[in-house]
């Protein structure tokens, strides 16, 4: 194998993170695989591995499928158990995968993967057109907020790479698409198999004059560029060193933390939550290096002007742009435990850096994820998707999840357990 | 598609600042957590990032290495120097005193004290009640590393069931356990090699000095190079070299395979590993080759 032909170093693009959903069927595990190989991030010993186990299942050519192969215990039972993340590089951006598997637990899997994608890649076989589970892929991906959609029409081979197959789905799909209001989507004709229009555009697809499906990726915008945020800094840590040796740090106080959205520059006036004081920004620090502002997505420590009783669990935002203090919402709710969801319980909430005691205060009604119907339910079995309402013993201060993912989103734990029994988006 | 046009963080600020973002979770939600350096680079970045995290404070974790007394005299030298450097606590404990506990049991006295690891790191965890362990292991090094959490919670056995892990959204985590339990935290999940080679030169993070290419008396066995050492001696029939040889990764002599390399900078590791054909595990990690599957059988034992 060759070296890649680009320079090593990652530039200015930073870095995507993008879900692929489908299943197996749809040749996701070769779409993959296709986009592994052909922007070189594959070695050659581990190319060798699947040679040969390509080879001893009889297949003529390298099976790529096989580079998403996972556990022992998922080979022993013919499935998929969990998400697998997967990192490539081009030159100008880096790019993590999360691979969530087509079958077992298929909700609660595409959630968590989705919690975390700016983009989604939705395989669709050329044969088969929009099926149901077309529909189900996008409307979780639309629930959890991810920003753009790439409908990757893959098989294109199977069906003589006729341009009409590939209008007839499009069509199809964009008019559920518009019932779900989802808006940024891109339709992309491919044959992963081949290569088609995944890295290399191949000389089969001419009368297709749009982007590549690496294109799509290394112009997609990541989280947080696309509009003004408002600023957000959940409190996790409080620095407090009392260095005796060191005067200077007897009265220091570090608020430390990631910036969630928005900015903050030194000198800005921000307010404390839940506590309500004021103060102004005296120093944004990273080690010894003092910042004059920091964007989304930083983790620093902040100085205030004044001496300030702020602990973990606290927010800080800027003065003007309070989000609300309350200990009641309604959300979106993604039931992941096979304990169902019991309405007599008191559940922990988890809101950014604060943990509150919960119970649940109604089921307005659960959504099928097949059809889109809201049903009437009494309670919530695993993989189960609702609008509820919680009621808190702490109060929180979220935004709405369509707003601001980090401070709209919360899980659910159950401390009989200690697990993590379901994820929802604040409305 | 909109372009990109405000200001983003680049790829290696993203990464740090997640890891920063996983250690103060650490700090916030656990009573008495570790975090394992064993000296090896990945170890190393992780210092930095538990500094850009809570200086001026002190860390709020001691540092604990396993030692299999099978290392390489410069990469414990170079431990000792770092954590006196940094003014924080190591703990050292000893696969060795295990085996005279009776604890660890060699099937013969040349096998890897490897996996035996395991062993010493739960009585470990168990002597200092520690709830949480942080460590260095990457996604990229391992498919049973790719489907293994941040907050990867393990049973009073240490043991990782990977069909019945924690859900993990956003970045909301969950490091609860009950006592006897323990949760094993991986802030560089998400990093590469090459990552880490790119943070290293980014930081200016001084290194042991095997990691650059020098030169050291090898056999080339399987495909491989077998240092030649006092525990890992030749065979009267091997045939002994000397090259310019560095280590790609690096643990217990046994297992651990030097590359051929003069990349004795690291701007020159990095062109090297951006133009390398082979795994950082495939080419260095004899453990690892002896089964599809090993990987994930030791982290169900309770391996890191």
């Amino acid at each position: 194998m060759n070296a890649p032909e680009k320079l090593p170093h990652v530039t200015n693009h930073g870095l995507l993170r993008f879900l692929t959903c489908g299943s197996v069927d749809d040749g996701k595990s070769t779409l993959i695989g296709r986009l592994l190989y052909d922007t070189k991030a594959i070695l050659v010993d581990t190319l060798s591995a699947i040679e040969r186990t390509s080879k001893k299942r009889g297949m003529d050519a390298i099976d790529l499928s096989l580079l998403t192969d996972g556990l022992q215990a998922e080979r022993e039972q013919g499935i998929t158990i969990d998400v697998a993340y997967r990192y490539f590089t081009t030159g100008t951006r880096k790019y993590i995968i999360a691979d969530a598997p087509g079958h077992e637990q298929y909700t609660r899997n595409m959630v968590t993967a989705a919690s975390t994608a700016d983009l989604a890649v939705i395989l669709i076989d050329a044969r088969k057109g929009v099926l149901t589970q077309t529909r189900r892929h996008s409307y979780l991906a639309h629930l959890v907020g991810i920003p753009h959609l790439v409908v990757a029409i893959n098989k294109m081979d199977l069906v003589d790479y006729a341009q009409e197959v590939f209008d007839r789905i499009m069509t199809d799909y964009l008019d559920f698409a518009a019932k779900l209001g989802i808006e940024d989507v891109h339709f992309i004709p491919m044959s992963a198999l081949n290569g088609d229009m995944v890295v290399e555009r191949g000389d089969r697809l001419d009368w297709y004059t749009g982007p590549t499906l690496l294109d799509l990726l290394e112009t997609a915008s990541a989280a947080h560029v696309n509009h003004e945020e408002n600023f957000r800094f959940p409190v996790q840590y409080v620095c407090r060193p009392q260095d005796s040796a060191n005067p200077e740090l007897h009265d220091y106080r570090g608020f430390m933390g990631r910036v969630e959205s928005g900015s903050i520059a030194i000198g800005d006036a921000v307010t404390v939550l839940p506590s309500g004081r004021e103060s102004r920004i005296k120093d944004i620090r990273v080690l010894d290096d003092s910042l004059p502002r920091a964007i989304a997505e930083q983790s620093i420590t902040i100085l205030l002007e004044d001496e300030i009783d702020i602990s973990r669990g606290d927010m800080i935002v800027k003065t003007g742009e309070q989000p609300n203090v309350t200990k009641q919402f309604d959300a979106m709710l993604c039931w992941l435990s096979e304990t169902p969801l019991d309405p007599r319980r008191k559940y922990l909430i988890r809101h950014t850096t604060r943990d509150s005691k919960a119970i649940l205060a109604g089921i307005e009604y659960r959504t099928d994820v097949n059809t889109m119907e809201q049903q009437p339910a009494d309670r919530l079995n695993m993989n189960d998707i609702a609008r509820v309402s919680f009621k808190l013993a702490q109060p929180i201060f979220p935004d709405a999840y369509a707003t601001n993912r980090e401070t709209g989103a919360f899980i659910v734990i159950d401390e009989s357990s200690n697990n993590t029994v379901g994820a929802g988006m604040i409305l | 598609m909109t372009t990109l046009t405000k200001q983003t963080l680049t790829h290696l600020d993203w990464l740090e600042s997640e890891a920063i973002h996983i250690m103060r979770e650490v700090a916030g939600q656990c009573a008495n957590p570790v975090l394992l350096f064993s000296g090896g680079k990945d170890s190393i970045c992780m210092l930095r990032i538990a500094e850009k995290a809570f200086r001026p404070g002190r860390f709020p974790f001691p540092l604990m290495h396993i030692d299999t007394g099978h290392n390489y005299r410069e990469v414990t030298d170079y431990r000792d120097k770092r954590a006196t450097e940094l003014g924080e606590r190591l703990i050292v404990r000893s696969v060795e005193d295990s085996m005279k506990r009776g604890t660890v049991v060699l099937k013969s006295p040349d096998e890897s004290r490897n996996k035996h690891q395991s062993v010493t790191l739960l009585e470990a965890i168990e002597e200092f009640g520690f709830d949480a362990c942080i460590g260095g292991a990457r996604r990229d090094e391992e498919k049973a590393r790719a489907k293994e959490r941040i907050f990867s919670f393990r049973d009073e056995f240490g043991q990782w069931d990977p069909k019945n892990q924690r859900p993990e959204l956003w970045d909301l985590y969950n490091a609860r356990s009950f006592k006897g339990e323990n949760i094993r935290v991986f802030p560089i999940s998400n990093w590469t090699e090459f990552d880490v080679w790119q943070y290293i030169e980014r930081e200016n993070l001084e290194l042991p000095s095997i990691y650059y290419a020098h030169t050291r008396p090898v056999v080339r066995k399987a495909g491989g190079l077998l240092p030649v050492t006092d525990i890992t001696p030749a065979k009267p029939e091997d045939k002994i070299e000397y090259l310019k040889v560095r280590f790609r990764t690096v643990g217990d002599i046994t297992c651990t395979a030097p590359v051929e390399s003069d990349a004795d900078t690291v701007a020159k590791i990095i062109a090297e590993t951006a133009e390398t054909t082979i795994t950082e595990r495939g080419a260095t990690r004899l453990d690892d080759q002896t089964s599809e599957a090993s990987m994930e059988q030791r982290k169900k034992e309770g391996y890191f």
